[in-house]
């Protein structure tokens, strides 16, 4: 195998993994630091007990994503390096604000969060969590017009073979932002919801600190119905700005081999790759159309046109991204956000309704949707990346030439057996951790019913 | 002073920053399974990092993230060059994050133990390969006309550079000691100090080793010449006076000390390199400096503004940590995580 394809497998690997655990981290930070908020301003130790208990999951899942993250900014030098080299100039500066404005801020206060209640008082004890959930949601916006640039190169012109910004405001206000930074925090905020729903829905079946979960339950369920809601409308504007921006992209995630005016959008294809057609296909006439443009007809391209209108464009070449892939990518993303939108919409209602309890066996739904977020979160990028194969930046540089030329096939190979053997193992012990801390319950004096739990128990 | 050189000195500002506030941390991390008795007081040690440790490495990553906007040749040479060496430090420093969190999550004595080594694995591999990384700069290591590192990972392994690799893993342990012997109580107390004063005069051997291998193993003194200058000079008092602070007790005096001699350190290799930042052993000609390996002049004054107005912010709340955490950790309070 080359090079050039362990290191795109590298890649995915730690990326997808680093964002295992990325988006409980953004909405998590934020529904734990609205706990405080109403501890601090209510006065009610339940809330204090909130905020502790979430925020012990929230800091086995931060950490996490903080060390994944640091291989994530070094790998561009190291598999990268002639990606680093053709866009530094552009690419590296948010990076460097990323950890200027963001990183600082989110590990220093939350340093002083976990370790500073009895230090600070009340109020500023508050406000570092606040922190650490602005620090969180900045370094996705910095990270994401990173890649926005990848998606939609803007602000730069070329000169002497390389990438050279012209307009910082243009990256930072980069069109793909408006819609790529809401739909990633979004899905951060209902993924922190699906989590405490289903570890709440847990202890409620069992009857444990029946008030402490009811009440976790009712603010996830406020949350995360906001954010899906919220998430779905995004969702919609953002599959419209691919279509103007990465036309193959959206292509390739609809199966659309040949243009099609009105636009049907695809049910189920199933294709053969080697051929590259489609073998069966259900198809609801017009909806692609309505979903691309917002009325019944308009042309949406289909795959071949676009390869031969590229061809033109960037001279001979394979510009159809995997097909398969993509197309199962969006699908699995999409599916997982209504069936979440669904259950979203019925924990509100059970919220409302005050018919939260033990009785609802329904309730073990959520606790079942807990891996719902993760696998619309991974998907929606795996969708966002492949699609955008072969570039890297997008029109601009093809993956294969990004590549560190001096990095040797089994060197690639070894640190990608290692960070997957590391990571798999550290899967398992922070799974063991979560689900034993989860189990547990919060410490001590909030137990209602059942006993008290003083110390964690055994799994 | 050019924009180039204000990264440079920008990015050694970084390096600074983070060796003297990580380098304690490291230091404390390789002491946890000497210093340590039982699992209380292995507690005790982590929680004089606990809450700073996170704070600290953001400093390596806003030098990494600096280098890559302001040096896009030098990251890009760097990290695909030093491939394996990086490679293990990025392992070293995923085990050694996770352990501060999960070691407490547990206690079967036996995921205790498994986490505290992890802590000091992951802290002794970074202290030692973060000086072997820095005596290759200065040293110089094959890079071709293309900008390209050439050589094997154990080209890197030359003596000068496993010498300076030695230097900073005995340097960061020592300035561990001190700051253990800041922050604690008791027990850990005195064994941290009896630490502190053993470790005092190896470190200086190592460090004077390192001293006069340098004019052999790199070119300061032709461009420099015989006279050392000011900085290594005050780097090496500081370190000498560090032993004697730590004779009379004065702990917080000695942990100035050391943090000084770091920073005496990083400026000196600095000063070696510059206006370089990697110096090619093929050809001095092919060497990547602060202009031929750096972004537009745009990148350059933009990232500029951003840094003169957030590093002081970042200063001031970060100090304030250490202000708020100023308390020594005791056996007696009740002690988190």
């Amino acid at each position: 195998m080359e090079a050039v394809t362990l290191a795109r497998w590298q890649f995915a690997i730690t990326t997808v993994y680093h964002f295992f655990f990325v988006p409980l981290t953004l909405g998590l930070s934020v529904l734990v630091a609205l706990m405080e908020t109403i501890y601090v301003r209510s006065g009610n130790e339940l809330y204090k007990q909130m905020a502790k208990f979430w925020g012990k999951l929230f800091l086995i899942n931060f950490v996490m994503g903080v060390v994944t993250g640091i291989v994530q900014e070094f790998q561009f030098g190291m598999n990268w390096s002639e990606y680093s080299r053709f866009v530094g100039d552009i690419f590296g500066v948010p990076l460097a604000i990323e950890a200027l404005l963001a990183f600082f801020l989110e590990s220093t206060f939350l340093g002083i969060w976990t370790f500073g209640w009895d230090r600070l008082s009340k109020g500023l004890h508050a406000l570092t969590i606040w922190l650490v959930a602005l620090g969180s949601n900045l370094s996705a916006l910095w990270i994401l017009i990173a890649n926005s640039f990848m998606q939609q190169p803007v602000g730069f012109i070329i000169r002497d073979g390389r990438a050279e910004m012209t307009d910082f405001s243009a990256v930072v206000l980069n069109p793909n932002i408006w819609v790529q930074f809401p739909h990633t925090v979004l899905a951060g905020f209902t993924t922190a919801a699906f989590f405490v729903l289903g570890i709440s829905a847990y202890h409620l079946l069992r009857e444990r600190h029946v008030d402490f979960f009811r009440r976790s339950f009712q603010m996830a369920s406020i949350f995360g119905a906001f954010s899906i809601v919220m998430l779905i409308f995004n969702g919609h504007s953002q599959a419209q700005h691919i279509v103007k921006i990465q036309p193959m992209k959206m292509a390739a995630a609809e199966a659309l081999w040949e243009s099609e005016d009105p636009a049907s959008f695809s049910i189920l294809t199933i294709g053969d790759l080697a051929q590259r057609r489609d073998v069966f296909a259900i198809r609801i006439p017009r909806l692609l159309s309505l979903l691309a443009y917002n009325q019944l007809s308009g042309e949406v391209k289909g795959i071949y046109d676009l390869q031969a209108e590229y061809e033109q464009l960037y001279g001979p070449g394979d510009y159809i991204p995997p097909v398969a892939i993509t197309y199962w990518s969006f699908r699995l993303m999409v599916g997982a956000g209504f069936a979440m939108l669904a259950l979203a919409l019925y924990a509100l209602f059970l919220t409302m309704g005050e018919a939260i309890n033990s009785q609802n066996r329904l309730l073990r739904a959520f606790l079942w949707a807990i891996p719902l977020p993760y696998i619309a979160n991974t998907f929606g990028w795996l969708m966002t990346e492949i699609g955008r194969a072969p570039w890297v930046v997008y029109g601009v540089m093809r993956i294969e030439d990004a590549v560190s030329p001096t990095v040797s096939t089994g060197m690639v190979l070894a640190s990608l057996i290692l960070f997957t053997l590391i990571y798999g193992l550290l899967m398992f012990a922070d799974i063991y951790l979560l689900v034993r801390f989860a189990k547990a319950g919060p410490e001590g004096e909030t137990a209602e019913t059942g006993p008290l739990v003083a110390k964690p128990a055994r799994v | 002073m050019d924009l180039n050189t204000l990264w440079f000195v920008l990015i050694a500002i970084l390096y600074i920053g983070f060796f003297i506030l990580e380098g304690f941390d490291y230091g404390v991390g390789i002491l946890l399974p000497f210093l340590g008795k039982d699992d209380q007081q292995r507690r005790q040690i982590i929680n004089t990092i606990g809450p700073f440790w996170d704070g600290n490495e953001v400093w390596l990553i806003t030098a990494g993230g600096a280098t890559f906007a302001a040096f896009p040749h030098w990251y890009a040479t760097l990290f695909s060059g030093f491939y394996l060496a990086l490679l293990l430090i990025l392992l070293a420093l995923i085990l050694r994050g996770v352990a501060f969190e999960f070691r407490s999550k547990d206690e079967n004595p036996l995921w205790r133990s498994l986490w505290d080594w992890a802590i000091f694995i992951g802290s002794a591999i970074p202290a030692l390969l973060f000086g072997v990384a820095f005596g290759n700069l200065v040293r110089g290591v094959p890079i071709d006309a293309n900008m390209q590192y050439v050589g094997t990972f154990f080209d890197l392994l030359n003596p000068y550079a496993l010498v300076a690799g030695l230097a900073s893993l005995i340097t960061f342990t020592l300035h561990g000691a001190i700051f253990l012997s800041l922050r604690t109580d008791d027990e850990v107390l005195t064994a941290a100090r009896s630490a502190a004063r053993r470790l005092w005069l190896p470190t200086v051997i190592v460090l004077a080793t390192l001293w006069v291998y340098t004019y052999f193993a790199t070119d300061i003194l032709e461009r420099l010449g015989i006279n050392p200058g000011v900085i290594p000079l005050i780097g090496m008092i500081a370190m000498l006076g560090t032993g004697y602070m730590l004779r009379r007790g004065w702990d917080g005096w000695a942990f100035v000390g050391t943090a000084i001699s770091i920073a005496a350190a990083v400026i000196t290799m600095f000063i070696i390199l510059y206006p370089r930042v990697m110096i090619s052993s093929l050809n001095p000609e092919w060497s990547l400096t602060i202009y031929n390996a750096s972004s537009s002049p745009y990148t350059l004054r933009l990232m500029a503004i951003i840094a003169v107005i957030f590093v002081p912010i970042v200063l001031g709340y970060q100090a304030w940590t250490y202000w708020v955490f100023r308390h020594r950790v005791t056996r007696e309070q009740r002690l988190e995580y």
